[in-house]
């Protein structure tokens, strides 16, 4: 399986289940699947761009960092156009997607066929 | 001792020396003395290098055929052989600067160098029975480690050697399986006293009694080497459960941390909603 692919894969399970966590906030109940939906999609997005990075560099300390940085960011425009009782839950969405994005950097880095590898400085 | 003891001890040291006159070698010091022969470093005047030169008896000339059919870099490459006046054979081949693996263990080296030395002398063991040459008598004494960290087995056997009797295998009939009882002693020889148990059961493996018991070969045993340095389970070890929790735990550390970090931001997050 290629990296690209690991990627999305990854994305997709850890997505799913960041966003399935909303069941433990019960005001969020009636849009859960709706969470669970975008979050999916936001995971498949960085696992995308982080598998696209592991193919290019195979350095575990970089594609961590990067694939935190595309959580972090993607996690930020979700944030940023979601509202829950007037405000922007910036913390409450970016915190985790930042982790997540780790976790995903560290797997597409781990497993998966590379491509055209460039060997960074570990 | 009187004059003439002296006297009469440097004539028989110096009858003992080869006579080089016929070669393009020139005598320097005696570096090492076996049961098969003696060496000697050397000067090659034609090329103006320094060789090892090793003199055996006329019986023994086939070592020198044995190891000229053996190019690897781990093993010590032959520059020319040869017979002397007196009948005796000689052949020239790399000197090696450094220590005997005895001696370099002396130095305590970390695990990790260790398993790059044994690994190096399985590769060189592995080629050599490809071309369907056994060592018979592998041991620290005949393995060098160079001052660069180059690794070369010597004194490749011919049938006259039977062995050391701590890293001889208990086989009546000397075979590549005695190599790899060898290989398995030398593993034993150098781990360190707290050496993981994986390792020890590698080199417990390899030295079975029984010969089918053992590795098949010295890449079986230098893959379960291999499996031991990434992390993976050996195969002459059936760990208990505890062991494979521990590696896994090992193994995948910085997920384990990772994940921990979710854990630990999602607890956060969720107390800090009721502050």
């Amino acid at each position: 399986m290629n990296k690209i692919l690991v990627g999305l894969v990854v994305g997709l399970v850890l997505g799913a289940m960041d966003g399935a966590t909303a069941w433990f906030y019960p005001e969020t109940h009636s849009m859960l699947a709706g969470i669970m939906v975008g979050s999916s999609i936001k995971g498949m997005v960085v696992g995308l761009l982080s598998g696209w990075f592991a193919r290019r560099v195979q350095s575990m300390k970089w594609g961590i960092a990067v694939g935190a940085a595309f959580g972090l960011l993607f996690a930020f425009l979700v944030a940023a156009v979601d509202t829950v009782n007037g405000r922007h839950p910036y913390l409450e969405i970016m915190m985790p997607g930042f982790v997540v994005g780790a976790i995903i950097g560290f797997l597409t880095q781990r497993m998966g066929t590379p491509g055209r590898a460039r060997e960074a400085e570990k | 001792m009187d004059v003439s003891d002296s006297v009469l001890r440097h004539l028989r040291h110096v009858a003992a020396l080869p006579d080089l006159t016929s070669t393009r070698y020139e005598l320097e010091s005696e570096i090492g003395r076996g049961g098969m022969g003696v060496v000697y470093a050397a000067r090659d005047r034609q090329l103006g290098r320094r060789v090892a030169l090793k003199i055996l008896d006329s019986a023994m000339a086939g070592e020198a055929r044995i190891m000229a059919q053996l190019e690897h870099p781990a093993i010590v490459p032959i520059y020319e052989a040869g017979a002397l006046p007196d009948d005796r054979v000689f052949y020239a081949m790399k000197l090696v600067t450094g220590a005997r693996l005895d001696h370099f263990l002396g130095g305590s080296p970390s695990l990790a160098e260790r398993l790059r030395v044994i690994r190096r002398v399985g590769e060189a063991l592995a080629f050599a029975h490809t071309r369907g040459v056994i060592h018979r008598d592998l041991k620290p004494q005949n393995v060098m480690v160079g001052e660069f960290g180059e690794v070369y087995v010597m004194d490749w056997g011919v049938d006259a050697v039977a062995g050391t009797p701590a890293f001889r295998a208990p086989d009546a009939r000397l075979d590549r399986r005695s190599d790899i009882y060898a290989l398995g002693a030398l593993l034993r020889f150098m781990l360190p006293a707290s050496a993981p148990l994986a390792l020890s059961a590698i080199a417990g493996k390899a030295m079975q009694a029984d010969p089918c018991a053992r590795y098949p070969d010295a890449p079986a045993l230098l893959a379960d080497i291999e499996r031991f340095a990434v992390g993976l389970a050996v195969e002459a070890w059936s760990e208990p459960w505890w062991h494979r929790l521990r590696r896994f735990g090992a193994r995948n550390a910085l997920l384990l941390w990772l994940l921990a970090a979710y854990a630990g931001v999602r607890f956060l997050l969720f107390f800090l909603r009721y502050l």
